[in-house]
């Protein structure tokens, strides 16, 4: 007898589930062109697209600016962070054997936050802001790792690991206050504000680039080794026993996650929460197998934040922080996950 | 094939716990590791199975040595088959029997059509295909037991190595998964297990390594090793070694503890 997949949970989903969000991003991608305060029909849209990829000028060149140099570079940057973050934190959640575990847990959120308001209390430009965050995350997540090697060798890394990343992250979290505390209470001390509760206002097409850029590279190691993250789920040493060099996945699930958050975060600031729930969310949809987890999580992690964006740009007059979006839509939004059911989790 | 371990001693940072142990298990052989808690059972097979270094002796299959394999080619030969737990995520059983396979993929392949197969028929192999579908957090322990089993098997190994796989196990299935682990020794499997149940020692017809306290133990056949002497060594009890026999007229041995 042969095992033929035909009645499993999954089954269904996992075949339909993939394309159908792929689906949903593309849907989303062409009415999150046209929402704005400047309205661009579909119609005037794909002419817009038309010329702006020939390079022909004839027509609507306001349209031409507000779509190529405003609300691309934004939807890319949308796009590209809630991909990146639901990625990190799916791949966390399987390596930390832990279904609560969000990408910042070695602290590099926290380290980019203080990195950009040290730069912003230096009166730093904004390049240098983001070149800040991004070194400061990198460089919390190292000093976490390297705290932790040198209390533990053995198979309680991963605890040792959470631990210390709770430790520099409240380290960081206090540094940045201190920052906040001696930065001037006129200008400096709301910039900071701003920038830690997050937001895409500000993005550029070269910002937006650079993401695309630092974003595929770590995404495709993490695409690419995403079957041996169901092994890791297991543990350490029933992963060694099946034959996976555990210390090097490891290192290399942290450097790709830990890239991909320090670059969204340099980027568009303290963005919480959608590491966390959108893995749930897609686990609910397509199960927990990581082959199908890691493309359905940065499929709905971009769409996600694609309309939470959408919605800060548009439904108020005054621009909402992205953050603060993210946290009131996700908080509820994982409650009501928990309550759904257990199947996603236990 | 066959596993020699020489003159291992094994533990943490350098402080042995078991120190200067031989023996060797061949193919369709089982090799039962006895002894009360905290004699290192558990440091012995993490040793043998490489999350610890021995810090002395040697191991080597079939004239091979063991210690400096990748765990890649380790888990090519020696298959592990942990105490069950529940993992947090509620993968389908065929998933989690698939995840044998790791050792024969590509570095960044997931499994084929093919080791889904393999899979498959390991649960068969055990009797329990039809659970294949079925969300593996939601299994009994018995059932998740025999399903990691199947894991083991299908990662072919020649050699598996199991930490107490009756323990947390009812009256029933410790006695349907001893039965799979002779039917396995029988198609010509090695097989090193730990337990706490000397009798099981005698069901299997195991050679045994007996640890005591203080870092001494003993090693041969079943018969030899596990005696009243022995037992009252180890776990400081008066036990009586019982011989009834069976309606088949089979002769059995059983320890019964007496108080003195």
């Amino acid at each position: 007898m042969t095992w033929i997949r035909n009645n499993g949970i999954y089954a269904f989903f996992s075949r339909a589930a993939l394309p159908s969000l792929a689906l949903l991003l593309l849907f989303s991608l062409v009415a999150s062109f046209s929402l704005g305060r400047y309205g661009l029909p579909v119609s005037s849209l794909g002419r817009a697209l038309w010329e702006g990829v020939t390079g022909a000028t004839s027509g609507d060149s306001i349209a031409q600016t507000v779509l190529f140099e405003i609300r691309l570079p934004r939807i890319l940057a949308a796009v590209l962070t809630g991909g990146s973050m639901a990625l990190a934190g799916a791949s966390y959640q399987g390596m930390f054997k832990n279904p609560m575990v969000s990408p910042d847990i070695l602290g590099a959120s926290a380290g980019a936050g203080f990195g950009a308001a040290l730069a912003i209390l230096l009166s730093r430009t904004a390049a240098e802001i983001q070149i800040y965050a991004f070194l400061c995350g990198l460089g919390a997540v190292v000093l976490t790792m390297t705290i932790a090697r040198s209390i533990s060798r053995s198979e309680s890394m991963t605890l040792v690991l959470v631990l210390t990343g709770m430790v520099v992250s409240t380290l960081f979290s206090s540094l940045i206050s201190i920052t906040k505390f001696v930065a001037d209470p006129d200008n400096k001390l709301p910039a900071i504000t701003f920038w830690l509760m997050g937001g895409l206002a500000s993005v550029g097409k070269h910002d937006a680039l650079l993401l695309l850029a630092l974003s595929a590279a770590a995404s495709l190691p993490l695409f690419l080794i995403r079957w041996k993250l169901n092994v890791l789920a297991f543990g350490d040493e029933e992963a060694r026993a099946l034959g996976i060099d555990v210390p090097h996945l490891r290192l290399l699930v942290i450097l790709a996650s830990t890239l991909l958050t320090a670059a969204s975060v340099s980027l568009c600031g303290m963005v919480g929460w959608i590491g966390l729930v959108i893995p749930h969310m897609a686990r609910l949809l397509v199960g927990p197998n990581f082959k199908t987890l890691l493309p359905a999580s940065a499929l709905l992690g971009a769409t996600f934040l694609l309309w939470v964006d959408n919605a800060a740009r548009c439904v108020f007059p005054v621009e909402i922080p992205l953050g603060i979006l993210t946290s009131l839509v996700g908080a509820p939004f994982f409650l009501y996950l928990l309550m759904k059911g257990k199947k996603g989790w236990t | 094939m066959k596993l020699d371990i020489q003159n291992i001693s094994c533990g943490y940072a350098g402080k042995a716990i078991v120190q200067d142990l031989s023996f060797s298990i061949s193919s369709g052989e089982i090799l039962c590791i006895l002894g009360p808690n905290g004699v290192g059972k558990t440091t012995l097979f993490k040793t043998i199975l490489g999350f610890l270094s021995p810090l002395s002796g040697d191991m080597f299959w079939n004239g091979q040595r063991v210690q400096t394999w990748s765990s890649r080619q380790r888990a090519l030969h020696f298959g592990y088959v942990p105490q069950s737990h529940i993992p947090p995520f509620p993968f389908q059983t065929i998933e989690v029997v698939s995840m044998g396979r790791t050792a024969h993929l590509g570095t960044f392949a997931s499994p084929s059509r093919q080791d889904m197969e393999e899979s498959y028929a390991a649960l068969e192999t055990l009797g329990i295909a039809h659970l294949a579908e079925r969300v593996y957090t939601e299994l009994s322990g018995g059932e998740r037991q025999l399903v990691l089993v199947a894991r083991a098997l299908c990662q072919r190994p020649d050699l598996l190595v199991m930490d107490e796989p009756t323990s947390n196990l009812d009256f029933g299935n410790q006695f349907r998964v001893l039965q799979q682990v002779c039917a396995l020794r029988d198609k010509g499997m090695a097989v090193i297990m730990t337990t706490h149940v000397p009798d099981q020692v005698f069901q299997c017809d195991a050679q045994v390594v007996f640890l005591y306290p203080g870092r001494e133990f003993s090693y041969g056949p079943a018969e030899q090793v596990v005696t009243r002497e022995t037992l009252r060594r180890a776990y400081a009890l008066e036990v009586q070694i019982a011989q009834p026999m069976l309606d088949s007229g089979e002769e059995v041995r059983v320890c019964v503890p007496v108080s003195r």
